[in-house]
């Protein structure tokens, strides 16, 4: 069996949403270099609905899969099912993540929710989501939150 | 275009080897401690693939084991080394940093047991020298043990010398040659080498089968007991077939090592030449002591796993050192040894090419490396970081 699944490659090859978005409202980022991804959400959002959403992503092909995937479960969507997306939602959307990969869609739930936060700060509005529970250092070797 | 630009993986058997290898899984089949004639014949060829080879290594037949690989090899070669180290009190062990994990877990796990390891620091050229392996010598060092060419890098060591030195310690010298034999010219004699390791499936040969070489004197311990195949060294039915394909890719590479690298060290600084155009991208390891085959460079803001992916979409096979291709959650720890910072390691690329490539192949890859680096780049948040100045570039710009 191949690393990934046939859709996994799909959006890797072919990501749906990237790039900025001019006009965003909410952006946030999850993620960092010492690790090998970060992922970066836009978010424009009209009376409760994501009306658009896009990425940028730093990281490996699955890393790039989950946030175009991520994109697509959210765009046209109210803001309740942005707030509600779980990580395990994007990896089943993929057709699965290797174990070693899963990470990448933590990362992709993450990154909403920071773009989300990031737009009610702007409405000066109280968060009404759960607070990204962030990098938790669950990666054995890795060293960085020592 | 399909380019297969990682022979530092793995080779493609050469024909030569697999004709040698046919006879003796079609006809002489028969296990080489048999006394009937089939099984004597097997006995016959694997004695002299054993000749073979030796000469290939400047050295004696008797001097020659065969394995099941490399890293058998290493394994061996350590352990034995140890071994007779503790029977005299002496249990130290100087090595590299940037060792394969053949070598370095062993040492791992021989430190569990009570042996003192310094690992030697290969510096950003990725070289050690025979000073540090000098300095770093105690009366209670039993083994030294360092790398003919790295494995990721290709950077070369001054073997001969890192020899000489332990000669006149009194200290046992082996090597990983793995990524060297049939590639450089490599002799046991010559280079003051006590102990060395190899693979048949880097040189065209098949996978499965290496040799140990350890010089005449020096004690060789079982890790594979059971029967006294190789002089009772390496229990188990001896792999005739992978043996004589072994010898005969071994004799076919040495016989066209210098005409292979006539062509491949052109192509490779072609290669270095033409990556080196892109902003801010490192070539990793010393330019000119390295293996005629070997490219590596690192790419500020980008992740190497999604690079092989895409060029393994454009028909190009390399590798890289980011962790998400290493299997654990850190990049290289050959790239981390030179000084590269993780957020660099996690953008490398290894090409390692054959002598059957073209310069038009090289271009294609040159120009494929640099679009795909460039896409990745114009998505990445990383970059744009770096470009932005919210982030630091971590290689000093000498590209135009």
């Amino acid at each position: 069996m191949a690393l990934y699944s046939n859709t996994v490659m799909d959006h890797f090859r072919n990501p749906r949403n990237l790039g900025a978005l001019a006009d965003a409202n909410g952006i946030g980022e999850a993620g960092n270099p010492v690790c090998g991804d970060i992922m970066k959400i836009y978010l424009k959002i009209e009376n409760g609905i994501i009306e658009d959403v896009s990425f940028e992503t730093f990281g490996c092909g699955s890393a790039i899969a989950s946030s175009s995937m991520a994109t697509e479960l959210i765009k046209g969507k109210p803001v309740e099912d942005a707030l509600a997306l779980t990580n395990k939602a994007v990896a089943e959307a993929l057709d699965g993540l290797p174990a070693h990969k899963m990470h990448c869609s933590v990362l992709a739930e993450e990154a909403i929710k920071e773009a989300l936060k990031d737009y009610y700060a702007k409405q000066g509005l109280p968060f009404p989501g759960e607070e990204p529970e962030g990098c938790t250092g669950c990666c054995e070797t890795c060293t960085l939150h020592e | 275009m399909n380019i297969y630009a990682d022979n530092g993986a793995t080779t493609k058997m050469s024909q030569r080897a697999i004709d040698a290898m046919i006879p003796y899984m079609a006809e002489f089949f028969g296990n080489p401690s048999s006394l009937y004639s089939i099984g004597q014949k097997a006995k016959e060829a694997l004695e002299d693939a054993r000749e073979r080879v030796a000469k290939c290594l400047g050295c004696t037949p008797a001097e020659i084991t065969f394995t099941g690989g490399g890293s058998e090899a290493d394994n061996q070669a350590i352990v034995s080394a140890a071994m007779a180290g503790a029977r005299k009190g002496k249990m130290h062990i100087i090595s590299t940093a940037f060792e394969h994990h053949a070598v370095l877990h062993t040492l791992k796990k021989l430190a569990g047991e009570g042996y003192d390891v310094t690992l030697l620091d290969p510096g950003e050229r990725g070289i050690v020298t025979a000073e540090q392996v000098k300095a770093a010598i105690t009366p209670d060092t039993c083994l030294v043990t360092i790398m003919f060419a790295n494995n990721e890098i290709g950077t070369i060591m001054p073997i001969k010398e890192i020899g000489a030195v332990c000669r006149e310690a009194g200290v046992t010298f082996h090597t990983d040659a793995v990524q060297a034999v049939g590639h450089i010219p490599v002799n046991v004699k010559e280079q003051n080498i006590d102990m060395l390791s190899l693979a048949a499936h880097k040189f065209h040969g098949p996978k499965g089968c290496g040799v140990l070489y350890v010089k005449k004197g020096l004690p060789i311990y079982n890790i594979i007991e059971g029967g006294a195949q190789e002089r009772g060294k390496r229990g188990g039915t001896e792999n005739v077939a992978a043996i004589m394909g072994l010898a005969a890719a071994l004799e076919e590479s040495c016989e066209n090592m210098q005409a292979d690298c006539e062509k491949l060290v052109p192509l490779r600084d072609r290669l270095i030449e033409g990556l080196s155009k892109i902003p801010y991208s490192i070539l990793n390891g010393d330019a000119v002591n390295r293996l005629p085959g070997n490219v590596n460079y690192c790419f500020e803001g980008i992740e190497g796993e999604s690079l092989l992916l895409l060029l393994d979409d454009k028909g190009i096979c390399a590798s890289s050192g980011s962790a998400c291709t290493s299997g654990s959650l850190d990049p290289s720890h050959v790239l981390l040894s030179i000084g590269r910072p993780h957020e660099l390691a996690h953008g490398s690329l290894r090409l390692t090419i054959g002598a059957d490539i073209t310069e038009e192949e090289v271009d294609y890859i040159i120009k494929s490396v640099t679009e795909v680096v460039a896409y990745l780049r114009s998505i990445s948040p990383f970059w744009h970081d770096l470009e932005s100045g919210k982030r630091q570039h971590m290689i000093k710009e000498f590209w135009r």
